[in-house]
Formats: structure tokens, sequence, C-alpha cells
């Protein structure tokens, strides 16, 4: 009896070491690209093969270069990418909670059929359609040019139109869990419809909003393709087409610790957004979305 | 909301309510009746209609835009979008689409119109050689002139204004002429009065808004006025010399009526086959426009050999790259999932928080890492096995190692999520069958097998089904990784080893630097319709997305 509470004991201890062991290994695995590009961008030799974490010499010269070049505007580049994505999760928010709501809220002829075809459209995403999308924003520039090609309002009209489907769907199911008694007290207040949906299931849906504000966010923020297809003119550019530039065939030996810097700093809003909001986050994922 | 102490319970509750409903702020509480129009103010249904009508406009203006550039079946979307806008704010039945107008307007034409555009690019040829249609071919083809034997002859004298225009007054036994670029020649009895009257040379003394080059100012012009024709087609002139222009002839004429295109020149005759002009003996116009062109692109995807050599590897990895992204991502994940997931495990949470970085991380940049951790002569990961086994694999030029990195790269990125799910599931499981499970004598990997495995699966299933099809479309790590690299070797179209449908695509369309092929794109992008419409009907009968629609009636 005793014995076995021994080894019970002991094999419990070997447990939890065989598991932070794995913990080590994983840790490894996953940290080592982080401090390699952390190392990097403080390395001012430029030398991709840095073997400490801090460099002997440690210095900002990577960030003050990647501020400092006329050829690949890091700093316009920042800008762009925040304004696109910011403006994309806004009104990503604002159009798919109101039918969202409406969804929600209204019972009406042909609704089942809208809410299927909601859900169908979005099946086949602009990055799929690439071609057709370029001769749409092509022809939207003969009419509008600031939404044609080479234009940030093109981009934001298709991250907009790609993100509809499936954020109202996740919406409209949040805001079916808001029970009905509430709209119906506001209505007897007098609210009218708009009203009901600002001020009463807004502010009761936020968790929602923020998900999706965020799945959005990072959406525009990361896209590659898109921006590509899209975008021209190098000031025009995003993070994501721009910093690839620094690194394109044959540039990795020359411009490895601007790169870095630039990683880094992009890397920053994304991160950021993700530890602070991971709760959220976990539940919208595990409803949904997907990455990687 | 305070009770003044004292006052009676009654009292309090009506003060309660006159607050609330203040506190809501309800416009014009008490509406006049005569007032209301199909249920609402006159002022606000006023406001309304300006509105639509100002969206009646815009869409109006948008529609004669693409009309004018023959862009037919976007004109058409945008006048259905206007009017489903325009009438459900004014019919009342239709309110609940006032809701959606927003949301549904910018998925018809940014989401759907692509969609089915698609499918009719798909069955064309347009691309380099054919980027225009018909009409703008047949305009631009016709717009050429040419010098004919016995063209007349003009001496000249030019004009030019302020914003850098030219006009040329020019002199023959025939007569005299004013010549504008783009507008019919004005003989010299019919001036208007702009110009003035003729000095003894017979040359205008003045032309309002223009100024009289002198020789040294023709010189300094002469090469942007020889580059313009004077007049309107059919009657044009070309500075041929410092003292001469001569007549230009148009020398293409279309005719209609048979659909042919007729040389004046020589008396060629050219029709038009696969949108592109061609003469009996196989000489060929410029540019081509673009046409239907039946299933041919399809049938290029299957049978030409230089064609879906390409395809057919590009289509095979595809799949491997999508199953074992998947596979890998969830065994890993799983994997730490379950051992992490132990009551008395130290720093538990540290750990896990820690191990979402990769996730967190945007791809476009773990991904330009990774690609430089391979890189062959300073990459950390080629320089480690280089130091330890004299060797290292070339990650990037072999199409084999290329490919083992990618997936390499594909399971850092992805674990993490994978994880995140796995412990949500895990955690959900219930435990009293895992209970009865080991009274029954059950050992770890047989209930791990026999139940965790099972039951995880429906829980992370549609999820891991979302991931195939994200992964199967993963532009940013096959692009960024090696630019679909290495290349394949005597293919006619650019295509890598590392290559996936849609980097295909995306080199196809625009990146090839051996044209564009937008039809031929488009084809293979319908094939990824085909699969993805597949995975949608399987995610389907999984997330019972259709009871969800059923029952909510």
């Amino acid at each position: 009896m005793a014995a076995s509470t021994v080894f019970n004991r002991h094999r419990q201890t070997f447990d939890i070491a065989g598991r932070l062991l794995i913990a080590a290994v994983a840790l490894v695995f996953a940290l080592t690209p982080v401090l390699l590009i952390v190392s990097a961008s403080l390395d001012p030799r430029n030398n991709i093969v840095t073997q400490s974490i801090i460099p002997p010499g440690a210095s900002l010269k990577n960030y003050q270069a990647l501020f400092a070049s006329n050829i690949h505007p890091y700093g316009i580049w920042f800008w762009n990418t925040l304004k696109i994505s910011v403006i994309s999760s806004v009104l990503t928010v604002l159009i798919c909670s109101i039918s969202a709501y409406a969804f929600s809220r209204f019972r009406f002829k042909g609704r089942r059929g809208l809410l299927l075809s909601v859900f169908l459209i979005q099946v086949f995403p602009n990055s799929l359609t690439m071609v057709a999308t370029f001769l749409l924003i092509q022809a939207i520039g003969l009419f509008l040019p600031s939404f044609g090609l080479n234009s940030h309002g093109g981009l934001i009209l298709i991250y907009l139109g790609g993100a509809m489907g499936i954020n109202t769907w996740l919406m409209k199911g949040y805001f079916d869990s808001v029970p009905r008694s509430l709209d119906e007290s506001a209505r007897i207040d007098g609210a009218s419809n708009w009203q009901i949906y600002w001020r009463v299931i807004l502010p009761v849906v936020r968790p929602i909003l923020t998900v999706v504000a965020l799945i959005s966010f990072i959406a525009a923020y990361s896209d590659f393709l898109i921006p590509q297809i899209v975008l021209q003119d190098t000031r025009q550019f995003t993070i994501a087409v721009g910093l690839t530039l620094f690194v394109r065939a044959g540039e990795y030996s020359r411009n490895w610790g601007i790169f870095a810097a630039g990683a880094l700093i992009g890397a920053v809003p994304v991160v950021t957004l993700y530890l602070f909001l991971q709760k959220f986050l976990v539940r919208g994922l595990t409803s949904g979305a997907v990455k990687g | 909301m305070k009770r003044s102490t004292g006052s009676k319970a009654p009292l309090g509750q009506a003060t309660t309510g006159a607050n609330r409903s203040r506190g809501t702020e309800v416009p014009e509480p008490d509406r006049p009746v005569q007032h209301k129009f199909f249920g609402d103010s006159l002022a606000r249904v006023s406001v309304r209609l300006v509105l639509v009508a100002a969206v009646a406009a815009f869409g109006i203006l948008f529609m004669w835009t693409l009309i004018a550039n023959g862009r037919y079946p976007l004109a058409v979307l945008v006048f259905l979008v206007t009017a489903g806008v325009c009438v459900s704010f004014t019919v009342e039945r239709l309110y609940p689409f006032r809701w959606f107008s927003p949301g549904l307007a910018l998925m018809a034409i940014m989401l759907l119109y692509p969609t089915a555009y698609t499918m009719y690019v798909a069955f064309t040829n347009y691309g380099d050689g054919h980027l225009l249609t018909r009409v703008q071919v047949i305009d631009q083809l016709e717009r050429q002139t040419y010098r004919p034997e016995d063209g007349r002859q003009f001496t000249w004298t030019a004009f030019r204004s302020e914003r850098g225009e030219f006009v040329l007054w020019l002199q023959s036994d025939a007569g005299s002429f004013l010549a504008e670029p783009g507008e019919p020649f004005i003989p010299a009895d019919r001036l208007p009065n702009w110009v003035g009257p003729l000095d003894t040379d017979g040359i205008p003394t003045e032309i309002r808004g223009y100024t009289r080059l002198n020789r040294t100012e023709v010189l300094r012009f002469l090469t942007q006025i020889s580059a313009l024709e004077f007049g309107e087609l059919p009657e044009t002139v070309r500075v041929q010399s410092l003292d001469l222009v001569e007549e230009r002839r148009q020398r293409f004429v279309f005719d209609p009526a048979n659909d042919t295109m007729t040389d004046q020149r020589d008396g060629t005759v050219y029709r038009p086959v696969t949108g592109t002009f061609t003469a009996e003996d196989g000489t060929t116009l410029r540019p081509g426009f673009w046409v239907t062109i039946g299933p041919r692109n399809f049938q290029r995807l299957f049978t030409s050999p230089a064609l879906s050599g390409p395809f057919i590897r590009v289509f095979v990895w595809t799949f491997v790259f999508a199953f074992f992204s998947v596979l890998l991502t969830f065994t890993v994940g799983l994997f730490f999932a379950l051992v992490f997931d132990h009551p008395k495990l130290p720093a538990k949470r540290l750990i896990r928080s820690l191990l979402l970085v990769p996730y967190a991380l945007p791809a476009f940049i773990s991904v330009n890492i990774w690609r430089g951790m391979f890189s062959r002569h300073f990459g950390l990961i080629s320089t480690t096995l280089e130091a330890i086994f004299g060797w290292s694999p070339l990650w990037l030029a072999n199409p084999v190692w290329a490919r083992v990195g990618i997936l390499i790269t594909q399971t850092w990125l992805g674990f993490p999520y994978m994880m995140l799910i796995c412990t949500g599931a895990l955690q959900s499981l219930p435990n009293d069958i895992f209970e009865a499970a080991t009274i029954d004598g059950a050992g770890a990997l047989r209930k791990f097998w026999n139940l965790t495995l099972p039951l995880l699966m429906v829980a992370v299933g549609p999820l891991l089904i979302a991931s195939f099809a994200f992964n199967f479309n993963n532009f940013t790590v096959i692009d960024i990784y090696a630019e679909g690299g290495p290349p394949m070797a005597g293919t006619t179209t650019p295509a890598g080893h590392t290559d996936i449908l849609i980097t295909y695509i995306f080199r196809l369309a625009f990146a090839g630097g051996r044209g564009a092929d937008f039809g031929y794109a488009s084809a293979i992008t319908m094939v990824i319709f085909l699969i993805l419409a597949i995975i949608t009907a399987l995610q389907f009968r999984y997330t019972r997305v259709w009871e969800e629609i059923s029952e909510n009636v």
C-alpha cells in the first residue's frame, strides 16, 4: 500500500517532468524564429546568423534605416495599413450589425432564402476570383478613381464585400441570444427600430462586435494577395506587400536587419490585439473563422 | 433615480415610469396624425425621397460610364442594385430590405459579380493580345491612317496655344484650310470669328488663344506636331517635313454587314477569327479583342500536354499541401493540448500563452522569417545543419525539400490554433465516460483511440474541414516562401514546384512575365470553385447550417 503511494508519487513527478520537457521543446520550436528576428533587428552588422540573443554592439541602427529609406517608405506603408484596416473593420461592424439586427428581429417573406444566400455567396472569396475582382476594380475606377486601381478605397470596398457574409452570420447568431423582451420594453416606451438597434441591442452585443472588429482588422492587416492586385504604386502599399520587398529574391543578405526591424514593428498592432483580447478571440475562432 | 424620503410607493413608481420614457428620447412623441404619410412623418419621407433620388442619380451616372466603356454586365448589375435600393426605400412592404441594402449591395457588386464574371471569363480568350472589347478594337483600327500615293499636299503654318494645343493653317493651289486635331477642316471662306483676317501671304494674322510659331519654335515642337493627325477622318493630314503636310486616309474600314475589316491600301480583307482580324494568308491585325471561345480553356487544362503537365502537378500538390497542413498542425496541436492538459502542471497558462505567439504573428511576417532561416548560405537552419552534419538540403531550390520546408513552416504557423481548439474541446468532454472506461479496464492508449479522438472529432471536425479549405487557398505561405519556386522546367506557363492552384492563377494572370492569361486563369478558378463547393456541402452536413436556418423562422 505505502510502496504503491510512493510509486504513484514518483510516477506523477516523472509525468510532470516529462510534460515540462515537452513544453521546453515546444517553446524552443515556437519562439526561436521570434527571438531570431528580435536579435537580427538589433544587430547593426545586418547578419542573419546571429548566435546570441543580444548581438555584440546592439543598436537601433536598423530601425533608423527603416524609416529613412525613400525607396521603401515604411512609415507610409504603416500608416496606409492602419488606415485601411481600421476603416474596413469599423464599416464591417456597422454594416454587418445592421443586417444582422434585421435578420434577427424582422420576420418577412424570403428571409430564409436571403439568409441562405448570404451564407452561400461568400463561399467564393475575392482572393479566389482575383482576375474578376481586378477587372471589377478597374471598371469602378472609370467612374470613381478613388475606388479604382491603385486606390485604398478600392481595397476597402473589396474587404467590405468579402466580410459581409460570415460576419452577418456570426452576429445574427449572437443577436438571437439577446432576449426579445428587451426590444419589447423599449418599443412600449416608443423607441423606433433604429433606436432599438442603436441604443438597446448594440450595447448588449459588444462581445461579438469586438470579435468581428478584430477579425476584420487582422484580416485586412495581414492580407498579402489583394493589395498586390489592386495597388501599383510603392507609396500606396501596405506593410504586407512592402515588407516582402525588402527580402524578395536575392536581397536577404542585404536587408535582413532592416526587414527584421520592420517585421517587429509591423507585428506590434496585431500581436497586441491578440494578447489583450485573447478570450474574445478564442470564442470567436471556435465559432467559425480560421487561420493556419 | 432618487426617491424623496417619505413619498409613497405608488408615487415613486410613477416617477420612475415618467423618467424612463423621457430617458429613451422618443422624437416627436405626439406626431399629428394628418402629417402621416406611409406611416411616417412628411418631413422624414421627403428626406428619404431626396436620398433615394441621390442614390438613383449616382447609380445612373455610374451605369452611364460603364455603358460608354462597354462594361455591359456590370452596368446591368449596377442598375439592378440601384433599383433594388430605391424600391426598398419607397415601398413600405419591403421595409426590412432597407436594413439589408448596404450589405447586400456590397455583396452583390464585390462578391457575387466577380464570381459570376469569373465563370464568364473562363469561356473567353481574355488576356494579353485580347485585352480590349470588339467595339474598342474596331474603333482603334478605324483610326489608323496611311499615306496614299495620290494624296494631296499642303504647305503649313503652325499655331500653338498656352495649353500646348496646336492648329495648322494649310495652303495649296486648291485652297486654304484651318486644321485642328479631331475636327473637320475649315475652308478659308468660312472661318469662324476667332480667326483674324488673312495677311498678304494668305495666313491669318491672328487666331485667338493661339500664337503663330516662327521657324525656331516650329523646330522645337516638330516632334510633338508630327505625332498629331490634323482634321477628322476621312480627311486628315500629317506633317511630313518642315514644308509639307500630306493627306492621310483611313486605312481600315469595317463593314458591319459582312463583319469584315478591309485594308484600303491594298484591298486585303480581314475576318475575325477567335478575336483577331485575320486575312486569307494568315496575317493578323493587332490588337485582338476578347471573345467567348467555348470550353477551350478547360480542354487545355486536360489535353494540351504543355499546359496540363503543370496543371496536374499543381493540382495534386495543392491537395497534398492542404491535407498535410491539416494533419500536421492538428497532430502537433492535439499532442500539445493533451500534454499540457494536466491539473498539476506548473506554469500551464504561461506555456500556453507563449505557444500562441506563432499564431498571433501575421503570416506575411513569419513566413518571411522562415524563408530567411532556410536560406542556403546564411540561414539559421541551413548553417546549423551544415555545422552538425556537414550537409544541408536546399530548402528553397530543391523541389522536394522546398515542399518539406513549406510544411514545416505551415506546422509552426498553424499548430497553436489547433492546440487552442483541442484544449477547448478536451475540457468539454464528459468525464463519466472516461471513468466508466477506466473501471472497465481500458488503458490510456485505448481510451484515447476509442473515446477521446472520436468525441474530439465531433467537436473539431468542421473546423478541420474549414482549415483544409483555408489551406487549399493559402496564398500567403506559398507565395512568400519561394514564390512558387523552384520553377518547373519546360513548361509554357509560369509554374513552380511549390505552386498551389491559387498561386498558379496569380502567376498566370498577374505576375507571369509571360503575359496575362485571364481566360485560362479563370478556368482554373472554376476548378477551385468546384472543390470549394464540395467542401462547403460537407460543412453543411456537419455544422447543420441548414437546420439552423429552418428552425429559426
